[in-house]
């Protein structure tokens, strides 16, 4: 069955089986792999992508789910406030392995986005899903206060 | 490794460094690529990494010699043989240099990628390559006097910090080939347990599935994405011989091994004559301690990529131990190790979970490529119960410390028993790390006691058990840190001295682990009073890997009576700081990794089946659990030695059930016979699942609310180490 939504600002169809999980189509069909499997199961956040620019679990989310809307992956996330957090990111080097970073990027964008100066406790709610195994917690919630200092709010 | 091979320079003004090494978020990429480029004068911003091919005689590590990566020996054996690379080229750029000009080799200098004579000519070493590889390599480069490091010490930008962020950083997973097949296994519900039939026929019905086949390790699925791959395994239905299989529960195992307690075990250590200092010995007291299985998962589960057409091979994983991984496809797919590629790509995490001896993520990939028969490239994709389910556990271990105090409040006899199942025993590494029946890797912590006490003895017995295990990140200490300084802890209370002085006391031989010990109690304002009200403070010490690591945490209760750990001061020596910040990012991971462990998931099994599937069952820490941390390194003019672990240790959780978490104290002045049976951590109820001690400092001194609605019977200081959480 075709599923037609906008990607990272271009309109694409795929042929696919309306509950495939949009994770797959994006990694698989789409050759999209910043997106990462992490649990299958909303568990861990490495699979978030933006859906009308709220953050969401790709991996809980079915490709009819998306029809018509529009969905933005690490690849495509563009802006003051996505550049504001790879910019944070980088300078913090917050990375370790890395594999939930992308997961984690797009949570903070979804947060920033939405609540532009976030206390310890707000982070705390927007992030608590996104597991990072290396534990790079601290440099994630510094890299948010930092990314915060720069946008307008 | 000759050093020429190590970094080679191209005719661009980029320099690329070879790391030998997998990186799997230890930063090691970066911190190899600092030695290279500190003897080399280069240029930091054209810094470019790239991982070697598998080859055991050029990229071996010193330490195990083989090629791969654990024990936190990444820059411990790559600090001189990297800058060697790095000082033999740059001596072959100025001699190139020199020939070309025509001037003297000690009029040219190098700084920051350029080559420079005084007479004005100048070149980037991109310019001088070609040249520079006709040059004669110099028998013994000079290296340069630590005084005149640029790179070395100085927190220098992660390599990888860009394409990790943005998604571009392309792991084992991420590969694509166009005409790749996903492969999914069924395993076995039970380790050991074999295929007995197999009905594919719902799976084959699935849209994407191409094939069903047999395989070593269970039934793979082959279908041409991954979503299919998984519904394929879902709807496959196997039946097992399980005839063979470890069916036990992990309690049947837990109590097993608390038989062997009572009975001597072979020794690991043996100072003085720990029977004669028990005699001698005021008050005797001895306390248990338990250890589940510990699951690494990591977040890119289990995979690997092959492409196999008969007579050669390409493999695409995030290995860590290449030598072996490689050598298993080579045996697998019978073919020359020329004729076997092994890509080694980006790792998403790994904590010793892909150091493994029997190599079986490539050993199944290759297995399904053979039986396959077809030269496309197949990637075996893990789910998350998969991975979860699949074994290669931090061991379960019991232990007994029995300790003996003088009347003046010094140990004076110290009995350690250990039970739990070599992790060594019938891998590659059994040669080497099998000792006289003792896995090093069971006693590490406890037979390396620094703390001066006569009369010591450590002793193991180590069982058998069909589950597959695994060194999980910090290995032995992520038990013995815990029950040695809980053990220290309780005495020092017992004796009524402050648990910094009481160690301090001991280690007079010790200066680097009293190093850190005294910084860290300095930093985090340990003799000038208590925390703040409503909290808890403990403090933990241990050395793994050759690094020293003490912490100091505050520890509060939150309203459910779980425990909440507000902020670790940690000090660490791990000798030359190659790249400070890269330390401190190891201590604040490392340490959240085993307060995951202490704070949250264990792994169990019923009849032999493993409890938990996902993250739900086997929670692990999470942003709103991480202390505030900071990190304080000893300045030290010493060989560098591993960060990777040794931030995690004592943190990690002793027991599952905090109803049982109780140790036995048995005061041998008052009764030769009888037990008296004490909480070690005051009640389960408060510290509960916790039980910082283990993980970390818990001061139960503090006021932590209403202990005895808690059921708290006596006011105790529990330290643990958080430090090494």
């Amino acid at each position: 069955m075709a599923t037609t939504f906008t990607l990272n600002g271009e309109k694409r169809t795929v042929e696919v089986d309306p509950d495939t999980p949009l994770l797959w189509v994006l990694r698989d069909e789409l050759k999209l792999t910043g997106t990462k499997f992490g649990c299958g199961a909303a568990l861990c956040g490495a699979c978030t992508v933006h859906i009308d620019g709220e953050a969401v679990r790709s991996c809980q989310t079915q490709a009819s789910d998306v029809e018509g809307r529009v969905v933005t992956t690490i690849e495509g996330v563009t802006g003051d406030v996505a550049a504001a957090v790879q910019a944070a990111w980088i300078k913090l080097d917050v990375v370790q392995c890395g594999y939930c970073q992308s997961g984690q990027v797009m949570s903070a964008v979804g947060l920033l986005s939405q609540n532009p100066k976030p206390t310890d406790e707000d982070i705390d709610k927007a992030m608590d899903g996104n597991i990072c195994r290396c534990a790079t917690y601290k440099r994630i919630r510094a890299a948010i206060h930092e990314a915060a200092k720069s946008l307008p709010g | 490794m000759r050093p020429t091979r190590s970094c080679r320079s191209r005719q661009t003004t980029a320099l690329p460094s070879s790391s030998s090494i997998s990186t799997k978020g230890q930063g090691a990429a970066t911190g190899l690529a600092t030695l290279v480029a500190e003897e080399l004068d280069a240029d930091w911003a054209q810094i470019k990494t790239e991982f070697a091919p598998a080859d055991p005689v050029k990229y071996k590590n010193l330490a195990f010699g083989v090629q791969g990566v654990g024990g936190s020996t990444g820059l411990s054996n790559s600090y001189e043989q990297y800058r060697l690379a790095g000082a033999t080229a740059k001596a072959m750029l100025v001699a190139a240099a020199a020939r070309a000009w025509g001037v003297p080799a000690n009029e040219i200098t190098v700084k920051a990628g350029v080559v420079s004579h005084s007479g004005g000519k100048s070149a980037t070493f991109g310019e001088l390559a070609v040249k520079a590889a006709a040059e004669s390599v110099p028998e013994k480069p000079t290296l340069k006097d630590p005084k005149d490091f640029v790179f070395i010490g100085k927190a220098f930008p992660r390599v990888d910090s860009k394409i990790k962020s943005t998604g571009a950083a392309k792991f084992t997973i991420d590969h694509q080939f166009d005409d790749m097949l996903v492969a999914t296994i069924v395993r076995a519900p039970t380790f050991g347990a074999t295929v007995a039939s197999f009905d594919a026929s719902e799976a084959e019905k699935i849209k994407g599935v191409v094939k069903v086949l047999q395989v070593p390790r269970g039934v793979a699925v082959l279908a041409t994405n991954t979503w299919a791959a998984l519904r394929g395994q879902s709807a496959l239905k196997v039946t097992w011989d399980d005839s063979k299989a470890e069916k036990r529960s992990s309690d049947a195992i837990v109590a097993a091994y608390k038989a062997k307690l009572d009975t001597p075990g072979l020794k690991a250590r043996q100072d003085g004559d720990v029977e004669a200092g028990f005699k001698a010995a005021t008050k005797v007291i001895e306390t248990d301690f338990e250890f589940p299985y510990l699951a690494h998962a990591p977040m890119e589960p289990m995979d690997c990529v092959v492409r196999y057409d008969g007579k050669s091979a390409e493999i695409w994983a995030g290995s860590q131990m290449q030598t072996i991984d490689h050598g298993a496809a080579c045996a697998v797919l019978g073919l020359k190790p020329e004729a076997v590629q092994l890509h080694t790509v980006w790792a998403g995490g790994s904590f010793g979970r892909r150091a493994v001896g029997d190599a079986h993520m490539v050993r199944e990939a290759c297995d399904i490529a053979k039986a396959y028969g077809k030269p496309v490239p197949i990637k075996v994709v893990w789910s998350r119960e998969d991975d979860m389910k699949g074994g290669y556990y931090r061991p379960i271990y019991v232990h007994r410390i029995k300790a003996g105090l003088d009347k003046d409040g010094n140990i004076i006899a110290w009995l350690h028993r250990i039970v739990g199942q070599s992790i060594v025993t019938g891998t590659p590494f059994e040669s080497v790390m099998l000792k006289d029946g003792i896995d090093g890797t069971s006693v590490e912590g406890a037979s390396t006691l620094p703390y001066a006490i006569p009369n010591l003895q450590v002793e193991l017995h180590s069982e058998k058990v069909g589950v597959p295990v695994l060194w999980w990140r910090s290995v032995g200490a992520t038990h013995t840190a815990h029950a040695t300084e809980h053990m220290i802890d309780i005495l020092a209370k017992e004796t009524g001295k402050d648990p910094v002085d009481f160690r301090l006391g001991m280690l007079k031989n010790h200066p680097r682990h009293a190093g850190v010990l005294k910084l860290a109690a300095e930093k985090a304002g340990w003799l000038s009073g208590k925390p703040a009200d409503g909290k808890m403070r403990g403090v933990a010490l241990h050395e793994s890997f050759s690094s020293y690591v003490a912490n100091v945490a505050d520890v509060s209760l939150n309203a459910d009576g779980s425990v909440k750990v507000e902020r670790v001061i940690c000090a660490i020596d791990c000798g030359v700081a190659v790249n400070p910040d890269v330390v401190a990012a190891q201590m604040e991971g490392g340490l959240g990794y085993g307060l995951g462990a202490a704070l949250k998931g264990a792994i169990t099994m019923k009849d032999g089946v493993i409890e938990q599937s996902n993250f739900d069952g086997y929670d692990v820490l999470r942003m709103s659990e991480m202390p505030k941390v900071e990190v304080y390194i000893v300045a030290s003019a010493e060989a560098p030695t591993g960060v990777g672990e040794p931030g995690t240790p004592v943190v990690t959780r002793r027991c599952q059930r905090p109803a049982e978490w109780h140790g036995r104290a048995h005061n041998h002045s008052a009764d030769e016979q009888a037990e008296v049976q004490r909480p070690i951590v005051t009640q389960d109820a408060v510290t509960a699942d916790v039980c910082l001690d283990a993980a970390s400092a818990i001061d139960l001194d503090g006021d932590a609310g209403d202990e005895a609605a808690r059921g708290v019977g006596e006011k105790q200081r529990g330290v643990g180490n958080v430090g090494r959480l």
